[in-house]
């Protein structure tokens, strides 16, 4: 018996010389892997680290916090974020309205469905932002030429308030459908939404209730990621804006650089970028999180 | 479910009305999905209080029907009532029956005891009443201890138990049961159709339960509706269904059958098998004097005699406890399956020459197909 143990142990127990070799052949992969992090960070730590040098290296003064500090006091920064965080909130709430809709539909559906669907909402990703605004300019010039005498010219003029610029809601729903449908599909992916749907009309809720109260609910990932995403995307958006001749956050700190307020507007760059960062590690943290203990296996 | 069975007593504080149970009544319900006939004119009526199973195969239109007495389906004519009033076109959640999905679908946001409370909380109960109800219900199948777990800490047995409690909660006429057990192992399978079957008759609450499984349908109905291309092949006690199948569909479908090549006699009251003549079960439409037919006889109704005479030779045997299957060779190359109590079986191994004999008791045949 103790032969055959020790025969046994002998096959299954992997010899010194093998171990040794087994560990050599897995020090390059590592090895692999550290430097393909090291070069990534690198990549990315490197330009923020030349940016927040800037801002805080003031010349021949040496070290200074008054680009942070001016980020109080200057002129026109809190009108342009207060109107790009108004139209990042329109914009969440038109593509949440759009698409919430559609991808419950996408998943009730046919397969045709979700083709016309994916087709649509991946679109955007392939027409660039300055064909996207030359578009926009073509039909907004369009109308000024050809509705003046219209009852039109008026809706043509209220879509272009610089205070509020639906022209810029409706270019960002376009630009933001692709990112948010595939968050949103994703989320949808994990639930069995016929069965759910059909237990909670089984419990007495409506088709709308039954969404409400049973499929929003199982997707607070997916749609703080959704609206996360949005929203940095407005906040980020130049093109766009610029080009129409609007002033919101992205807009104003190329402004601002130009006209020497640089420090000042790259401070408030990095400061959003942080920003935003902490708001994708609360979302990612708490859509990650799983209430109480796992399943008895019983 | 490990704790002590709930009293009928408690059934019913909990909520579930024990004399509301309904007939159920499908008319000439046709349903089609494109080119696919799912249902083809179903006609079928649930008695109150009975546990009706639907088998057959994939695809025989047993859920469809089930999902039109939940309103997920509508026909494309026929009607679906329960105590008479036509239901076809009440929608889903104005509709009074509880349902198990085949798949877990409890809400995974809301704990076990929210879950089974949601239709109280759909339907404005008082939060104090629906706590107590869910936790009563939450009793009844055993899991008094699980209400503020998420599903996703639950097993599946475990959550199939609070989705039939959830299904219980409105105090339905009717309960669906869309194959509640398929997706779970085979011991907790046991339990639960068990479990599910005490409930049931505890509150005589009108049942129809969605299966392809024969054992758990023959187990555990009081009758048995056999479906096949969306008719209704035959409808009987479990008992009945066995012993006298209306069709060689559901001869075959329940239990296992032997086809052996036979003559119908100069009367169509007789077959030729085995060169023994039997009477015919029923009077089957297709059968004219002298034609040949296939005979099905179940392995059991078989009779082996340890003589090389009739050309027959054992050729392999199952052990399955007390009986033991012998696998038999028929001179023209037939093999049929006959079932010997195990202590009969151990003088017939491999290789053995055997006489093949059939009871005289009537035969159920079908056209020829070996």
């Amino acid at each position: 018996m103790a032969g055959v143990t020790t025969a046994l142990s002998n096959l299954t127990e992997p010899q010194p010389a093998e171990v040794l070799a087994g560990a050599g052949r897995r020090k390059p992969r590592r090895f692999g892997r550290a430097a393909v992090l090291v070069i990534c960070g690198v990549y990315f730590a490197v330009p923020l680290l030349a940016t927040l040098l800037f801002t805080v290296d003031n010349g021949n003064q040496g070290f200074s916090l008054s680009a942070y500090s001016d980020i109080f006091s200057v002129a026109g920064l809190w009108p342009a974020l207060q109107l790009s965080l108004e139209l990042a909130a329109a914009t969440i709430v038109v593509v949440f309205l759009l698409l919430i809709p559609a991808v419950i539909a996408v998943r009730l559906g046919g397969q045709r469905l979700r083709m016309v669907v994916e087709i649509t909402c991946t679109l955007p990703l392939v027409v660039p932002s300055i064909a996207l605004t030359a578009g926009f300019s073509t039909v907004l010039r369009w109308g000024a030429d050809n509705l003046a005498s219209t009852p039109f010219f008026q809706t043509l003029n209220d879509i272009q308030d610089p205070n509020f610029p639906v022209v810029l809601l409706l270019a960002y729903v376009v630009m933001a459908l692709p990112l948010a449908y595939r968050t949103l599909d994703a989320g949808m992916r994990v639930l069995d939404v016929r069965t759910l749907l059909e237990a909670a009309q089984n419990n007495g809720a409506g088709r709308l209730r039954a969404i409400v109260t049973v499929i929003l609910p199982n997707l607070r990932g997916a749609l703080l990621n959704t609206a996360l995403l949005t929203l940095a995307l407005v906040l980020g958006e130049f093109t766009v804006a610029s080009i129409l001749g609007f002033t919101p956050f992205a807009v104003w700190i190329v402004n601002g650089n130009s006209a020497g307020q640089g420090p000042v507007t790259v401070a408030v760059s990095i400061v959003s970028l942080l920003l935003t960062w902490a708001l994708l590690l609360v979302v990612s943290m708490t859509a990650g999180r799983r209430r109480g203990a796992p399943a008895d296996p019983a | 479910m490990s704790n002590a069975a709930p009293t009928v007593a408690s059934v019913v504080s909990a909520g579930t009305d024990t004399s509301a149970s309904a007939t159920v009544e499908f008319r000439s319900l046709r349903r089609s999905f494109g080119a696919t006939t799912a249902l083809d004119g179903l006609e079928l009526t649930v008695q109150p209080g009975e546990l009706l199973a639907l088998l057959g195969p994939s695809g025989c239109g047993k859920t469809t029907a089930l999902r039109m007495v939940a309103g997920f389906e509508t026909p494309d004519s026929g009607a679906v009532l329960v105590d008479g009033e036509d239901i076809t076109r009440i929608p889903a959640h104005r509709r009074d029956a509880g349902m198990v999905f085949q798949s877990y679908s409890l809400f995974p946001h809301l704990n076990a005891r929210d879950n089974v409370a949601f239709g109280m909380r759909m339907r404005k109960t008082p939060t104090a009443e629906r706590r107590k109800r869910a936790d009563e219900l939450l009793e009844l199948v055993g899991l008094p201890q699980y209400g503020d777990r998420y599903p996703h800490q639950l097993s599946g047995g475990q959550q199939q138990r609070i989705a039939l409690a959830r299904a219980l909660a409105l105090r339905p006429r009717v309960l669906l049961l869309d194959e509640p057990l398929s997706a779970l192992d085979a011991k907790v399978r046991l339990t639960l159709r068990e479990e599910i079957r005490r409930l049931q008759q505890e509150l005589r609450i009108t049942t129809l339960f969605v299966t392809h499984d024969q054992e758990e349908a023959l187990s555990m109905a009081d009758r048995v509706a056999v479906m096949h291309a969306g008719r209704l092949e035959q409808c009987a006690t479990p008992a009945e269904l066995y012993a006298r199948p209306a069709t060689a569909f559901v001869a075959e479908f329940v239990g296992t059958m032997n086809r052996l090549a036979g003559r119908i006699g100069d009367d169509t009251g007789t077959v030729e098998v085995l060169g023994q003549r039997v009477p015919v079960d029923g009077s089957p439409a297709a059968a004219t004097p002298h034609t040949d037919v296939d005979v099905l006889v179940r392995p059991e109704n078989l009779v082996l005699e340890a003589q090389g005479g009739g050309g027959a030779i054992v050729s392999g045997s199952t052990f399955l406890g007390a009986v033991t299957r012998l696998s038999v060779q028929l001179p023209d190359g037939t093999v049929l399956k006959a079932d010997l109590s195990t202590h009969d079986a151990a003088a017939l191994p491999a290789g053995t020459g055997v006489t093949v004999r059939l009871p005289e008791r009537p035969v159920l045949v079908d056209r020829r197909t070996v």
